[in-house]
Protein backbone atom coordinates (compact mmCIF):
# COMPACT_ATOMS: atom_id res chain seq x y z
CA UNK A 1 0.00 0.00 0.00
CA UNK A 2 2.67 2.89 -0.62
CA UNK A 3 -0.12 4.20 -3.15
CA UNK A 4 -1.17 6.58 -0.28
CA UNK A 5 2.85 7.67 0.40
CA UNK A 6 2.90 7.65 -3.66
CA UNK A 7 0.30 10.03 -3.63
CA UNK A 8 1.06 12.33 -0.49
CA UNK A 9 4.35 12.79 -2.43
CA UNK A 10 1.97 14.72 -5.78
CA UNK A 11 0.33 15.98 -3.40
CA UNK A 12 3.45 18.13 -2.08
CA UNK A 13 4.59 18.58 -5.20
CA UNK A 14 1.82 19.86 -7.09
CA UNK A 15 0.87 21.86 -4.53
CA UNK A 16 4.40 23.40 -4.28
CA UNK A 17 4.18 24.44 -8.23
CA UNK A 18 1.03 26.06 -7.89
CA UNK A 19 1.93 28.37 -5.12
CA UNK A 20 3.32 30.38 -7.99
CA UNK A 21 0.22 31.03 -9.07
CA UNK A 22 -1.91 32.23 -6.15
CA UNK A 23 -5.59 31.06 -6.10
CA UNK A 24 -5.08 29.04 -8.86
CA UNK A 25 -7.25 25.68 -8.84
CA UNK A 26 -5.77 22.48 -10.23
CA UNK A 27 -8.05 20.64 -12.57
CA UNK A 28 -5.85 17.83 -13.83
CA UNK A 29 -2.74 16.23 -13.05
CA UNK A 30 -0.94 13.98 -15.41
CA UNK A 31 1.33 10.56 -14.89
CA UNK A 32 3.48 8.96 -16.72
CA UNK A 33 3.68 5.32 -14.50
CA UNK A 34 5.80 2.45 -15.53
CA UNK A 35 4.29 -0.47 -15.89
CA UNK A 36 7.28 -2.25 -13.80
CA UNK A 37 6.87 0.60 -11.02
CA UNK A 38 4.03 -1.49 -9.14
CA UNK A 39 1.52 0.31 -8.71
CA UNK A 40 -2.10 -0.08 -8.86
CA UNK A 41 -3.73 2.45 -10.98
CA UNK A 42 -7.29 1.33 -8.87
CA UNK A 43 -5.89 2.29 -5.88
CA UNK A 44 -3.66 5.59 -6.43
CA UNK A 45 -6.84 7.06 -7.55
CA UNK A 46 -9.12 5.97 -4.48
CA UNK A 47 -5.94 7.32 -2.23
CA UNK A 48 -6.17 10.54 -4.77
CA UNK A 49 -9.59 11.12 -3.96
CA UNK A 50 -9.33 11.26 -0.13
CA UNK A 51 -5.54 12.77 -0.08
CA UNK A 52 -6.50 15.82 -1.90
CA UNK A 53 -9.32 17.26 -0.29
CA UNK A 54 -8.71 20.73 1.33
CA UNK A 55 -5.85 20.94 -0.91
CA UNK A 56 -5.46 23.14 -4.12
CA UNK A 57 -5.74 19.48 -5.58
CA UNK A 58 -9.16 19.01 -4.62
CA UNK A 59 -11.55 17.62 -7.16
CA UNK A 60 -9.10 17.77 -10.10
CA UNK A 61 -8.85 14.22 -11.97
CA UNK A 62 -5.58 12.01 -12.06
CA UNK A 63 -4.70 11.14 -15.51
CA UNK A 64 -1.87 8.22 -15.73
CA UNK A 65 -0.47 6.95 -19.10
CA UNK A 66 1.17 3.78 -18.16
CA UNK A 67 4.81 3.55 -20.17
CA UNK A 68 5.81 0.24 -21.55
CA UNK A 69 8.85 -1.82 -20.15
CA UNK A 70 12.22 -1.50 -21.99
CA UNK A 71 15.86 -2.23 -21.37
CA UNK A 72 19.12 -2.91 -23.55
CA UNK A 73 19.83 -6.09 -25.31
CA UNK A 74 23.57 -6.44 -25.39
CA UNK A 75 23.76 -9.31 -28.25
CA UNK A 76 21.67 -7.10 -30.02
CA UNK A 77 23.01 -4.07 -29.07
CA UNK A 78 20.12 -2.39 -29.35
CA UNK A 79 16.92 -1.03 -26.84
CA UNK A 80 14.22 -3.29 -26.99
CA UNK A 81 10.63 -3.14 -25.19
CA UNK A 82 9.69 -6.03 -23.21
CA UNK A 83 5.98 -7.13 -23.68
CA UNK A 84 5.58 -9.48 -20.64
CA UNK A 85 6.97 -8.97 -17.09
CA UNK A 86 6.87 -12.40 -16.75
CA UNK A 87 10.02 -12.41 -19.31
CA UNK A 88 13.01 -10.42 -19.11
CA UNK A 89 14.73 -11.32 -22.08
CA UNK A 90 15.18 -9.96 -25.76
CA UNK A 91 12.22 -10.28 -28.29
CA UNK A 92 14.66 -10.83 -31.10
CA UNK A 93 16.70 -13.24 -30.00
CA UNK A 94 16.17 -14.15 -26.41
CA UNK A 95 19.24 -12.98 -25.03
CA UNK A 96 19.28 -11.48 -21.36
CA UNK A 97 17.52 -7.64 -21.48
CA UNK A 98 20.23 -5.41 -18.93
CA UNK A 99 19.50 -2.15 -17.36
CA UNK A 100 15.69 -2.09 -17.45
CA UNK A 101 15.32 1.70 -16.94
CA UNK A 102 11.94 2.19 -18.99
CA UNK A 103 8.87 0.60 -17.01
CA UNK A 104 9.65 1.89 -13.79
CA UNK A 105 8.66 5.91 -14.18
CA UNK A 106 6.67 7.26 -11.20
CA UNK A 107 6.82 11.02 -13.13
CA UNK A 108 4.45 13.91 -12.50
CA UNK A 109 3.96 15.25 -16.19
CA UNK A 110 2.26 18.03 -16.44
CA UNK A 111 -0.62 19.72 -14.62
CA UNK A 112 -3.25 21.87 -15.67
CA UNK A 113 -4.44 24.69 -13.85
CA UNK A 114 -7.42 27.37 -13.61
CA UNK A 115 -6.47 31.00 -12.68
CA UNK A 116 -8.35 32.56 -9.69
CA UNK A 117 -8.55 35.72 -11.50
CA UNK A 118 -12.22 36.31 -11.28
CA UNK A 119 -11.86 39.85 -12.17
CA UNK A 120 -14.26 42.21 -13.77
CA UNK A 121 -13.14 43.24 -16.31
CA UNK A 122 -14.20 46.55 -17.58
CA UNK B 1 -11.14 32.30 -16.58
CA UNK B 2 -7.63 31.15 -18.56
CA UNK B 3 -6.46 27.43 -17.72
CA UNK B 4 -2.89 26.64 -18.38
CA UNK B 5 -0.66 23.35 -18.18
CA UNK B 6 2.59 23.45 -16.72
CA UNK B 7 4.94 20.65 -17.59
CA UNK B 8 6.46 19.41 -14.40
CA UNK B 9 8.40 16.34 -15.19
CA UNK B 10 9.58 15.29 -11.75
CA UNK B 11 9.80 11.98 -10.24
CA UNK B 12 7.31 11.47 -7.64
CA UNK B 13 9.97 10.08 -5.61
CA UNK B 14 12.43 13.06 -6.69
CA UNK B 15 12.88 13.83 -2.95
CA UNK B 16 13.94 10.31 -1.85
CA UNK B 17 16.22 9.63 -5.10
CA UNK B 18 17.72 12.86 -4.03
CA UNK B 19 18.84 11.54 -0.91
CA UNK B 20 19.51 8.12 -2.03
CA UNK B 21 22.15 9.52 -4.20
CA UNK B 22 23.61 11.24 -1.84
CA UNK B 23 23.62 8.64 0.53
CA UNK B 24 25.41 6.35 -2.12
CA UNK B 25 28.40 9.01 -2.72
CA UNK B 26 29.01 9.04 1.08
CA UNK B 27 29.06 5.23 1.58
CA UNK B 28 31.61 4.89 -1.46
CA UNK B 29 33.67 7.09 0.24
CA UNK B 30 33.63 6.15 3.36
CA UNK B 31 34.17 2.59 1.49
CA UNK B 32 31.34 0.65 3.35
CA UNK B 33 29.17 -2.15 1.00
CA UNK B 34 25.57 -1.48 1.81
CA UNK B 35 23.36 -3.79 1.33
CA UNK B 36 19.70 -3.75 1.44
CA UNK B 37 17.30 -7.04 2.46
CA UNK B 38 13.97 -7.28 0.66
CA UNK B 39 11.71 -10.31 0.81
CA UNK B 40 8.37 -11.43 2.36
CA UNK B 41 7.16 -11.32 5.96
CA UNK B 42 8.94 -14.67 7.59
CA UNK B 43 11.50 -15.35 4.43
CA UNK B 44 14.70 -15.66 7.09
CA UNK B 45 16.33 -11.73 6.64
CA UNK B 46 16.76 -11.48 9.91
CA UNK B 47 18.07 -14.93 10.46
CA UNK B 48 20.52 -14.84 7.55
CA UNK B 49 21.23 -11.36 8.82
CA UNK B 50 22.11 -13.19 11.88
CA UNK B 51 24.66 -15.20 10.39
CA UNK B 52 26.37 -13.03 8.49
CA UNK B 53 26.88 -10.37 10.60
CA UNK B 54 28.59 -13.06 12.83
CA UNK B 55 30.68 -14.85 10.36
CA UNK B 56 31.99 -11.83 9.20
CA UNK B 57 33.04 -10.63 12.67
CA UNK B 58 34.63 -14.39 12.62
CA UNK B 59 36.84 -13.46 10.08
CA UNK B 60 37.53 -9.40 11.12
CA UNK B 61 35.00 -7.56 9.40
CA UNK B 62 34.10 -4.41 10.66
CA UNK B 63 29.76 -4.96 10.04
CA UNK B 64 26.91 -2.94 11.07
CA UNK B 65 23.14 -3.22 10.46
CA UNK B 66 19.57 -0.99 10.21
CA UNK B 67 16.60 -3.14 10.28
CA UNK B 68 13.03 -2.10 9.49
CA UNK B 69 10.16 -2.73 11.53
CA UNK B 70 6.75 -1.50 11.56
CA UNK B 71 6.31 -1.53 15.17
CA UNK B 72 9.12 -4.08 17.15
CA UNK B 73 12.58 -4.04 18.21
CA UNK B 74 12.28 -7.57 18.33
CA UNK B 75 14.81 -8.08 14.88
CA UNK B 76 17.40 -5.18 16.67
CA UNK B 77 17.66 -7.39 19.59
CA UNK B 78 18.43 -10.49 17.72
CA UNK B 79 20.64 -9.01 15.62
CA UNK B 80 22.80 -7.33 18.60
CA UNK B 81 23.37 -10.37 19.64
CA UNK B 82 26.17 -10.66 17.07
CA UNK B 83 28.26 -7.72 18.90
CA UNK B 84 27.41 -5.53 15.65
CA UNK B 85 25.81 -2.14 16.10
CA UNK B 86 22.36 -2.35 15.43
CA UNK B 87 20.20 0.38 14.86
CA UNK B 88 16.05 -0.39 14.51
CA UNK B 89 14.07 1.57 12.49
CA UNK B 90 10.41 1.64 13.59
CA UNK B 91 8.43 2.82 10.42
CA UNK B 92 4.56 2.51 12.09
CA UNK B 93 2.89 1.83 9.63
CA UNK B 94 5.07 2.68 6.39
CA UNK B 95 5.45 -0.75 4.62
CA UNK B 96 9.02 0.18 3.62
CA UNK B 97 12.06 1.92 4.36
CA UNK B 98 13.12 5.27 2.85
CA UNK B 99 16.26 7.06 2.23
CA UNK B 100 15.18 9.76 4.71
CA UNK B 101 14.80 6.83 7.71
CA UNK B 102 17.95 5.38 6.81
CA UNK B 103 20.00 8.66 6.82
CA UNK B 104 18.33 9.81 9.94
CA UNK B 105 19.61 6.19 11.87
CA UNK B 106 23.03 6.51 10.51
CA UNK B 107 23.52 9.98 13.29
CA UNK B 108 26.42 9.19 14.75
CA UNK B 109 28.06 5.99 13.20
CA UNK B 110 31.34 6.87 11.48
CA UNK B 111 30.92 4.86 8.33
CA UNK B 112 34.49 5.14 7.32
CA UNK B 113 35.02 2.84 10.31
CA UNK B 114 32.69 -0.12 8.46
CA UNK B 115 33.41 -2.66 6.48
CA UNK B 116 29.68 -3.83 5.49
CA UNK B 117 26.16 -2.23 6.57
CA UNK B 118 23.10 -3.95 5.91
CA UNK B 119 19.71 -2.61 5.82
CA UNK B 120 16.97 -5.54 6.82
CA UNK B 121 14.08 -3.61 5.16
CA UNK B 122 10.50 -4.40 5.85
CA UNK B 123 8.93 -7.48 5.11
CA UNK B 124 7.43 -6.98 1.82
CA UNK B 125 7.62 -7.94 -1.68
CA UNK B 126 5.95 -4.43 -3.15
CA UNK B 127 6.92 -1.06 -1.80
CA UNK B 128 9.76 -1.63 -1.11
CA UNK B 129 11.54 -1.86 -4.78
CA UNK B 130 10.70 1.72 -5.57
CA UNK B 131 12.62 3.33 -2.72
CA UNK B 132 16.17 3.69 -3.28
CA UNK B 133 18.04 3.32 0.32
CA UNK B 134 21.53 4.90 -1.19
CA UNK B 135 22.82 0.32 -1.06
CA UNK B 136 25.29 -0.72 -3.81
CA UNK B 137 23.60 -3.93 -3.66
CA UNK B 138 19.74 -4.74 -3.38
CA UNK B 139 19.36 -8.63 -2.19
CA UNK B 140 16.21 -10.41 -2.55
CA UNK B 141 15.52 -13.29 -0.51
CA UNK B 142 12.96 -16.01 -1.26
CA UNK B 143 12.67 -19.18 0.87
CA UNK B 144 11.98 -22.36 0.07
CA UNK B 145 8.15 -22.51 1.94
CA UNK B 146 7.15 -19.68 -0.09
CA UNK B 147 6.38 -20.64 -3.59
CA UNK B 148 9.16 -21.07 -6.37
CA UNK B 149 7.16 -18.41 -8.73
CA UNK B 150 7.39 -15.80 -6.67
CA UNK B 151 9.61 -14.26 -8.76
CA UNK B 152 7.49 -14.02 -11.16
CA UNK B 153 3.97 -12.78 -8.92
CA UNK B 154 6.86 -9.64 -7.77
CA UNK B 155 8.96 -9.19 -10.82
CA UNK B 156 9.23 -5.60 -9.92
CA UNK B 157 11.31 -6.42 -6.93
CA UNK B 158 13.06 -9.26 -8.33
CA UNK B 159 13.99 -7.10 -11.37
CA UNK B 160 15.41 -4.77 -9.49
CA UNK B 161 17.80 -6.87 -7.20
CA UNK B 162 21.55 -7.49 -7.58
CA UNK B 163 21.33 -10.62 -6.19
CA UNK B 164 19.02 -13.45 -4.93
CA UNK B 165 19.21 -15.75 -1.36
CA UNK B 166 17.23 -18.90 -1.45
CA UNK B 167 16.89 -19.18 2.21
CA UNK B 168 15.89 -22.65 4.54
CA UNK B 169 17.01 -24.71 1.88
CA UNK B 170 17.72 -27.04 5.29
CA UNK B 171 13.99 -27.99 4.54
CA UNK B 172 13.55 -28.06 1.10
CA UNK B 173 12.91 -31.69 1.07
CA UNK B 174 10.18 -31.44 3.74
CA UNK B 175 8.48 -29.14 1.67
CA UNK B 176 8.91 -30.28 -1.66
CA UNK B 177 10.70 -27.40 -2.59
CA UNK B 178 11.12 -27.63 -7.08
CA UNK B 179 14.76 -25.96 -7.12
CA UNK B 180 15.03 -26.40 -10.92
CA UNK B 181 11.57 -24.28 -10.94
CA UNK B 182 12.89 -21.75 -8.51
CA UNK B 183 15.82 -20.80 -10.05
CA UNK B 184 13.98 -20.47 -13.35
CA UNK B 185 11.69 -18.19 -12.45
CA UNK B 186 14.23 -15.92 -10.75
CA UNK B 187 15.94 -16.50 -14.48
CA UNK B 188 13.16 -15.11 -16.44
CA UNK B 189 12.80 -12.42 -14.35
CA UNK B 190 16.46 -11.21 -13.97
CA UNK B 191 18.41 -13.15 -16.39
CA UNK B 192 21.94 -14.06 -14.79
CA UNK B 193 21.55 -12.48 -11.51
CA UNK B 194 23.97 -14.61 -8.86
CA UNK B 195 21.39 -16.62 -6.51
CA UNK B 196 22.61 -18.05 -3.33
CA UNK B 197 20.87 -21.03 -1.95
CA UNK B 198 21.39 -21.20 1.64
CA UNK B 199 20.15 -22.00 5.16
CA UNK B 200 21.01 -19.88 8.38
CA UNK B 201 20.59 -23.12 10.63
CA UNK B 202 23.20 -24.93 8.92
CA UNK B 203 25.37 -22.77 7.31
CA UNK B 204 24.74 -23.98 4.14
CA UNK B 205 25.96 -21.81 1.10
CA UNK B 206 27.24 -18.95 3.34
CA UNK B 207 30.94 -19.44 2.08
CA UNK B 208 29.87 -18.62 -1.26
CA UNK B 209 27.60 -15.56 -0.09
CA UNK B 210 30.57 -14.03 1.79
CA UNK B 211 32.80 -14.51 -1.24
CA UNK B 212 30.58 -13.05 -3.22
CA UNK B 213 30.51 -9.59 -0.23
CA UNK B 214 34.12 -9.52 -0.26
CA UNK B 215 34.49 -9.40 -3.73
CA UNK B 216 31.69 -7.02 -4.19
CA UNK B 217 33.33 -4.78 -1.41
CA UNK B 218 36.72 -4.62 -3.41
CA UNK B 219 35.03 -4.02 -6.51
CA UNK B 220 33.62 -0.91 -4.98
CA UNK B 221 36.82 1.08 -4.21
N1 LIG C 1 14.44 -24.22 9.00
C1 LIG C 1 14.82 -22.97 8.88
N2 LIG C 1 14.08 -21.99 9.43
C2 LIG C 1 14.49 -20.72 9.29
C3 LIG C 1 15.66 -20.37 8.57
N3 LIG C 1 15.79 -19.03 8.57
C4 LIG C 1 14.75 -18.54 9.26
N4 LIG C 1 13.96 -19.55 9.71
C5 LIG C 1 12.74 -19.42 10.52
O1 LIG C 1 11.78 -18.64 9.80
C6 LIG C 1 11.08 -17.75 10.68
C7 LIG C 1 11.21 -16.32 10.23
O2 LIG C 1 12.57 -15.94 10.24
P1 LIG C 1 13.04 -14.43 10.36
O3 LIG C 1 14.52 -14.41 10.23
O4 LIG C 1 12.46 -13.78 11.55
O5 LIG C 1 12.34 -13.82 9.05
P2 LIG C 1 12.30 -12.29 8.54
O6 LIG C 1 12.35 -12.35 7.06
O7 LIG C 1 13.36 -11.50 9.20
O8 LIG C 1 10.86 -11.84 9.01
P3 LIG C 1 10.26 -10.32 9.09
O9 LIG C 1 11.35 -9.44 9.61
O10 LIG C 1 9.11 -10.45 10.01
O11 LIG C 1 9.85 -9.97 7.70
C8 LIG C 1 11.67 -18.00 12.06
O12 LIG C 1 10.85 -18.89 12.73
C9 LIG C 1 13.01 -18.61 11.77
O13 LIG C 1 13.48 -19.46 12.79
C10 LIG C 1 16.44 -21.45 8.00
O14 LIG C 1 17.47 -21.26 7.34
N5 LIG C 1 15.96 -22.71 8.18
MG1 LIG D 1 13.19 -9.73 10.27
ZN1 LIG E 1 18.58 -9.39 -28.39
Amino acid sequence: MHELSLVASIVDAVTESVSAYPGARVKEVRLRVGALAAVIEESLQFCYGIATEDTPLQGSALIVTVVPVGGHCPSCARDVEIASLQSFRCPLCCGPVENVRQGRELEIESIEIEDAEETVQS
Amino acid sequence: MTTRIVELRQGILKKNDELARELRGRFTAAGVLVLNLVSSPGTGKTAFLERTLRELRENGARVAALVGDLETDNDARRLAASGAPVRQINTHGICHLEAEMVSRHLEGWELADLDYLFIENVGNLVCPSSYDLGERIRVALLSVTEGEDKPLKYPTLFNSADAAVITKIDIAAAVDFDRALALQSIDAIRPGIRVFETSSRTGAGMAEWLDYLRQQRAAQK
